[in-house]
This record gives structure tokens, sequence and C-alpha cells, in this order.
């Protein structure tokens, strides 16, 4: 399985965006996942709560620490992930699949022209020294 | 980027395996240390299961010698040291005249008058100041640090991994006590002692035959799973364990009665730095606790957050996480001692927002050390 997938969108702070039709997947990155570590926590908001395109909309935690998670579109949240609460490690297990974060109804679909193809992400992630 | 010179981290003799066996690697207190290999929570369970070797060679050791050792240690800490034998060990602690903690510390007795201290890491150089600066008497100190490797080896297959490879009958050892003796025919001293709560020993070595040692661990160990354990396990295994953490929930700015630490505090042994600020304190009753309690609404309880109580802040979070053997969110912090009791509902600010909490029994999860 690829660590960046090709049909996702990017974003600098390392979360991704799956946008189908009027609506966005969203999660965290596989490198995102291996630079926290175990996941044993996340916060999202609750459903029908409005998000901002690069601003945060939530907290994922590890064991030692603390990091935002940034909207890549705006929009309202249509689903929330559920089964983080009883296995936030997920996230690290499958940050692509059963490790997605939310969903978002998408306020304005062009804001995706704005995120990282996976091509752009890699190139991120060389200049800034991941792997 | 160039480090300048003097800023570079301190490498423990392990730094090269730790380097090969691919872990994370973080500064710590000054020193270049694993945090984690195949991750926190695998590690921690592998302690709490099988066995795991951590390298905890960046800690500091000091020796003590001389006709009046034993009376200077007496006056330096706030344990009796006349009750400790040759062969065992005792954990104490070195405070200051205002009765604040400067470090706590393990104590081994070698002979009559020769002991052996083991100080934290992060402390090696403001303790060194204090001890040289504290000693009384026809004593001589020594900064072994440099020279001292130490591996611990903790979990419950530790007994039977050590016992193949040292010529001393482990079996026989009790907690807190030592032997002196050879593991993988490297010269040691066999502690068992610990921080993870589990059965186990710590192996102080000579600084240069310690990656030897821990190659032959690692090797020998594979019937019994070893693995190599980083800092974040072993925060989360004494966190659950409600051990106290030199810079998070102790400090020169607490007292050893509101930390739980009275029972290393012994008054009627005679005078010692800090006695009487202590005394004062044990007789207007401590006003604060340092408490176990868990998390009642979801949410990670860290260093620093404050605790509240009806709408009021009255305390601080001073080590918290999630407890990868309790399964809970969990953490230790100071409360007014009218708080303290077990069952008591606190909250936890976390970003701006009180989370639920509950004070509980401590230790979070049962202790297996040898009894």
């Amino acid at each position: 399985m690829s660590q960046i997938p090709a049909d996702l969108r990017y974003t600098k702070e390392h979360e991704w965006a799956k946008v189908e039709g009027g609506r966005a997947r969203v999660g965290i990155t596989h490198y995102a996942q291996d630079q926290l570590g175990d996941v044993v926590f996340v916060e999202l908001p609750t459903v029908g709560a409005a998000v901002r395109q690069m601003q945060t909309f939530g907290v994922v935690e590890s064991v030692k620490a603390v990091s935002d998670l940034f909207a890549p579109l705006s929009g309202e949240v249509a689903e929330v992930n559920g089964d983080l609460v009883g296995h936030p490690e997920k996230v690290n297990q499958d940050p692509y699949g059963a490790g997605w974060l939310i969903v978002v109804k998408l306020a304005d679909a062009r804001e995706a022209d704005a995120l990282l193809t996976a091509q752009q992400y890699a190139q991120h992630l060389q200049s800034a020294g991941g792997h | 980027m160039t480090e300048p010179a003097g800023t570079a981290l301190k490498r423990t003799p392990l730094h090269g395996a730790h380097v090969r066996l691919g872990a994370r690697m973080i500064g710590f207190g000054g020193w270049d240390m694993p945090v984690q290999y195949a991750g926190i929570v695998e590690e921690h369970k592998t302690v709490r299961a099988a066995v795991g070797l951590f390298d905890v060679s960046h800690m500091g050791e000091f020796e003590f010698r001389g006709p009046a050792a034993t009376q200077a240690l007496q006056r330096l800490t706030t344990n009796d040291v006349r009750a400790l034998a040759i062969g065992q060990v005792q954990y104490s602690l070195l405070c200051d005249e205002a009765g604040g903690i400067v470090d706590d510390l393990t104590l081994y007795r070698l002979g009559d008058e020769t002991y052996l201290m083991t100080v934290n890491a992060a402390n090696i150089e403001p303790d060194w100041t204090w001890v040289t600066g504290h000693l009384e008497g026809q004593v001589e100190a020594t900064n072994v640090s440099e020279a001292t490797g130490l591996i611990a080896v903790q979990g419950p297959h530790a007994e039977r991994l050590v016992g193949r490879l040292a010529d001393v009958d482990v079996t026989a050892l009790g907690y807190y006590r030592f032997a002196r003796g050879r593991v993988a025919g490297a010269a040691a001293i066999v502690s068992r002692t610990g921080y993870t709560g589990e059965d186990g020993f710590e192996l102080y070595l000579r600084a240069e035959e310690t990656e030897r040692v821990w190659e032959a661990l690692l090797a020998e160990g594979k019937p019994e799973g070893v693995a190599p354990i980083g800092l974040g396990a072993r925060d989360t295994l004494r966190l659950e364990m409600k051990y106290a953490l030199y810079g998070n929930d102790i400090d020169r700015t607490t007292n050893p009665l509101e930390a739980g630490l009275g029972w290393v505090v012994k008054p009627g042994k005679g005078e010692f730095v800090g006695r009487g600020a202590i005394e004062a304190v044990r007789a207007a009753g401590a006003p604060r606790r340092l408490v176990g309690f868990e998390m009642v609404d979801r949410a990670v309880a860290r260093h620093g957050y404050p605790i509240r109580h009806d709408d009021a802040a009255v305390g601080v979070v001073t080590s918290g996480s999630y407890g990868p053997s309790v399964e809970r969110y969990i953490g230790i912090g100071y409360v007014p001692v009218a708080l303290a009791a077990v069952g008591t509902g606190i909250a936890v600010d976390v970003r701006g927002r009180g989370q639920r909490a509950r004070v509980v029994r401590t230790p979070f999860q049962p202790s297996h050390v040898k009894k």
C-alpha cells in the first residue's frame, strides 16, 4: 500500500483529503502517524460543526505528544469516525482507511486546488527531511 | 547545521546499539537517548508480559568511602543509613535546608564504610555539587558516572534470563538486595531493583563492557521474547505504579511529605539536611498531597494541566498519559489535602475545558516485584 496514495490531496500539515462529489473524507498521513508514535486519543468535532480550511478542527494525541489537526477544506462535518474512541490505534494501523477522522460536506470544492498532489506532498516531505 | 561545541548531546556506551536497532532518538537531560524502538505501547506490554532491556547508563553514580562515610551519608540523606545492611539497597532523598527535594536516589551499601549512590541523569552535576558541598568528616566521594554503565532487565522472565548469564544465584536475591558477580563474563553489581513494578534487575557494569552485556542479553533472551525498551515506555510503566519522576512530580519546590515519600524520611535517626523544615511541615500538616487519578471524561491529562474543583483552580497535574496495561487515561498531581481521599471528584483543565476525573487508589497496576 502506498504511503502517499496518488488519488488523495494533502496539506503541508500532513492531513489528507479524499474528495468525492460534494464531500471529502479526511485523515492524517502515514508520515504523520509515524512521527506521532502510538496514538492514544483523538478529539474530533461533532456532526454539524463548521470547519474552515487550514484552521484546527481537533487534536490527535500520542503517548508523548498533542498535535493539532488542520482542516484541508471548509464545510460542515457530516460524519465522525466513532471507532477511534475505543481504538485510536487505527490511526497508526490504517491511516488512509479505517483510521479516517471526519467526512466534510464541502462549502466550496474548488478549495481542493489549494491542496498538494501526492507528488507535491512527497516533495514536501523530502525537503522537510522526511523519509 | 553543525552543533556548536559544548551543546552536543552526551552518549551512553549503548548509543551505537540503539541506532543499529533502529531506535527513534531524542535529547533527554542532555543525553541522546532512545524514546522508542517498536513503539511505546508494544514495548510497555512486552515488559509486563515477558522481559525488556533498558539503557539507563545515563544515570549518575557516586562512590563514598572512608571511616566517616556512614555518618556523612546519614546527615546528607533522609533515610536511615544504619538500617542499610551490606548487600542491601535503600530508596532515599537528598533534601535542602527548606525541605525541598534535591533528588531521589538509591543507596547501596558495598561495605561497612563503602557506598554507591545512584542519581537521576539530569541531576548529575547539581547533585555532585550538592553532595561535595555538604560532605563532612573523613569521607571521600568519587563521581564514577562516566565509568559506569547500567542496564535494567525488567519483566516476569527477567530472573530466568539474567539467571542464565549471571554467575550468582539470582533466584536467591531478594527485592532491594544486590550481589557482586559476573554477567556474561563482565564484572557486575546485580541489583534486584527497578522502575517498572515488574520483577527485574539493574546491572551496574564497567562502561566499556556494557555493550557486550547488552548484546548478550538480547541474544540469550530470544526464547523469552526479550526486546529493547525506550524512555517512552519507561515513563508509562512507572506512571502506572505512581513512581515519582524527578522534574515532573518532585523537585526543589516539593517536600517529601506532600509527595507521599514520608516513608523514606526518618527523623528519629538524628540530624540531616532539611530535617527541621520537614518536621515543621509534619507538625503543621502538609496542605497538599500527590494523588493518583483516573479520567472519567475521555481526555488525556498531562504535566502542567490545572486541576479544578468547584470552578476553582486547586492543583496541578504533574504526570499523565494513557496507561497501556490499565487501559485508562491516568495521572498524578497535587491537590489540597481535603480533596485527596480516594473517590473524590476533581476536574482537569484540558485545553480550557474541565474534564471530570476521580482520585483513585494507587498503584494503578498491581506490583509484581519480588516479595
